[in-house]
């Protein structure tokens, strides 16, 4: 199926407004016009920046100085630096961790586990519980990380909840800050899975499901040969859209652990921003941004094809 | 946000667990044995997700605690004295009012014109059958994709050519741009569901395509509408990345910001009134989901909404 552009009954020729045969092209122009603001702003907003930071990641562009002014050309030398800087690998090691740690497993396991448990429990339980994941959800970033970050602190929540099955205290943001911002992304993001595969499970036909019960399968057997191929698309869907989610996932990691301690969670959102920012080299905090448009660029690429087919 | 509904049925079914026998043997076929089965399985399925909603409602329970506690830290605890002081504290025009009229202004100006946008730009992507929809159409999904925060460098380099920043329309305008993808998605479906009919006999009339629109399509999709401002309000709302690089001087920066400029950065101890403000600021965006979480809910089947 296509972009829904031919899910719609086909206007006879003439039907439209401003019919008539002549002028064409005028008609078209006409037709097309009231696209003009969305794609000025679009243009300008999203393109633009795009175009210009392929321009600007070849340039020596910094916050401050003399080249703040005046950004000279000089080709390939940040993507250069780049991939002799040792911090790159590290950081896209984090990001390729903390994507697959806490969306692909995390999120999407918990987010499918949580619709299946709920299409069998109690309506009311399962409401109450929906609350509750999706609260995290709705919270602004901010208020969710202050929260995460609370829920980690030394002498925060996690360490009084241990301490009760006696655990000592572990300092989570600073020897395992990576383990913390993974928890917290699930935390914060599993609500969107779950209403993902909420919705998918809603559109399983009922009566498959139980002509297979019927014939004697059990759960797990009809979990993986009926439900899941069933919703396979959606959970391809999902992986994408989380996937890029979390691939831009800057704020709670910037809260909890601003990436250290010594940039053991820095992640390339939170490099492109120290480099900028706090180091001022715009030009090499453009070229990072590149390296993340490119990799979004391929998933998105990837997930316009699962939707385009079938 | 109170741990209370959750953690109130817990007992209940635990007794119920107790009190029904786990089928241990293979199930036949048989319809006493398939409900009794079903009956543990609902019981074992409401015990896990109940556990479930615990773990994702501890961390909250700090948040609403500690607005309460005079004394508050990062402990999770119950205040010794309950107290409306934090809230009190933090409600000065310099920490919140200013903050949140910033945010709304930034929320409200994004929705407003992302929704003029995309209302327009939906009209032809839904009416006209054109070579140049499908085109466009997936270079929006591809926009709906993009990770805005790769963007923020250099739209930051982009402002700081054209002058823009610390404007906070320029910012507005960016936000309206970042969520404008999504919108005309949102948008072209709805407008999609309105039959085409109803025009026809407006064209008949002589009305042409923007009165068509304006007063035909624009009145029977308004609860469309409605969700797609709200849902763009919400995510305004809520973004910290954008207006942290945009935004510089405190007096334009929304609550997003403010938040973290005053209790991030001094590293204040007042945590208490750290979370009296995050639940001050939360409440608005909040109200809004709960009202339209089911034109949201919509949104989620994504790939349903391609199918058409």
């Amino acid at each position: 199926m296509t972009a829904g552009t031919s899910t719609r009954p086909a206007l006879r020729p003439g039907a439209g407004p401003g019919h008539g045969n002549s002028g064409r092209t005028g008609a078209l122009w006409l037709k097309l016009l009231p696209l003009a603001p969305a794609i000025a702003l679009l243009g300008i907003f999203l393109a633009g920046p795009i175009i210009f930071s392929i321009y600007g990641s070849f340039t020596n562009a910094a916050l401050t100085g003399k080249n703040a002014k005046d950004p000279q050309f000089i080709g390939f030398e940040n993507y250069a630096d780049l991939f002799r800087d040792p911090n790159f690998p590290q950081s896209l090691w984090l990001t390729v961790l903390f994507v697959f740690a806490s969306a692909i497993v995390g999120q999407n396991l918990l987010g499918l586990g949580t619709a299946l448990l709920m299409n069998k429990a109690t309506k009311a339980i399962a409401a109450v519980v929906g609350v509750c994941v999706v609260a995290a959800w709705v919270l602004p970033e901010i208020v969710a990380a202050f929260v995460a970050y609370a829920f980690f602190f030394r002498e925060g929540t996690l360490n009084q909840l241990t301490a009760t099955v006696g655990i000592a205290p572990v300092d989570w943001l600073f020897e395992h800050p990576m383990l913390a911002i993974i928890l917290a992304n699930i935390w914060r993001g599993t609500a969107f899975s779950m209403m993902v595969y909420q919705a998918a499970l809603n559109d399983v036909p009922q009566e498959i499901s139980e002509s297979a019960m019927i014939d004697g399968a059990g759960g797990a057997l009809r979990l993986w040969y009926i439900t899941l191929p069933m919703i396979r698309r959606s959970i391809a869907t999902n992986l994408m859209l989380i996937t890029l989610q979390t691939l831009a996932v800057f704020t709670l990691i910037y809260v909890m652990t601003a990436g250290g301690p010594s940039r053991r969670s820095a992640t390339l959102p939170v490099m492109a921003y120290e480099e900028a920012f706090r180091y001022s080299n715009i030009g090499y905090g453009t070229a990072i941004a590149v390296v993340m448009i490119l990799i979004g660029a391929v998933f998105s690429v990837v997930y316009i094809r699962l939707l385009k087919e079938k | 946000m109170s741990p209370t509904p959750a953690a109130t049925p817990a007992p209940a079914t635990a007794a119920a667990t107790s009190s029904v026998p786990a089928p241990g043997r293979r199930p036949r076929p048989g319809l006493s044995v398939s409900s009794a089965r079903r009956s543990a399985s609902k019981t074992l399925a409401n015990a896990v997700l109940i556990l479930l909603g615990l773990c994702f409602l501890i961390p909250l329970s700090w948040l609403v605690l500690a607005s309460l506690d005079p004394e508050a830290g990062y402990t999770t605890e119950l205040p010794k004295t309950f107290t409306l002081d934090n809230f009190a504290a933090v409600l000065t025009p310099e920490l919140a009012f200013v903050p949140l009229l910033n945010s709304l202004l930034l929320s409200a100006g994004a929705a407003a014109l992302t929704v003029v946008a995309a209302v327009l730009a939906a009209y032809p992507l839904s009416r006209y059958q054109l070579r140049f929809n499908k085109p466009f159409l997936y270079a929006v999904l591809f926009g709906t994709c993009l990770p805005i925060t790769a963007i923020m460098v250099p739209v930051y380099s982009l402002f700081v050519q054209l002058n823009l920043l610390d404007s906070l329309p320029a910012t507005t305008f960016f936000m309206a741009a970042t969520f404008l993808p999504m919108a005309i998605w949102m948008t072209k479906n709805f407008m999609d569901s309105v039959p085409i009919s109803l025009e026809e006999a407006a064209w008949m009339d002589g009305a042409s395509s923007m009165k068509a629109l304006a007063h035909v399509v624009v009145p029977l999709m308004r609860p469309g509408l409605a969700v797609v401002f709200i849902f763009v309000f919400i995510q305004a709302w809520g973004n910290f990345f954008v207006p942290f690089i945009l935004l510089l001087s405190s007096g334009k920066q929304p609550a997003a910001v403010s938040i973290f400029r005053f209790f991030g950065q001094y590293g204040t101890v007042a945590y208490g009134q750290l979370a009296a403000f995050s639940i001050l600021y939360s409440i608005p965006v909040i109200l809004l989901y709960v009202l339209v979480a089911r034109g949201i809910g919509g949104s989620f089947a994504m790939a349903g909404a391609m199918k058409g």
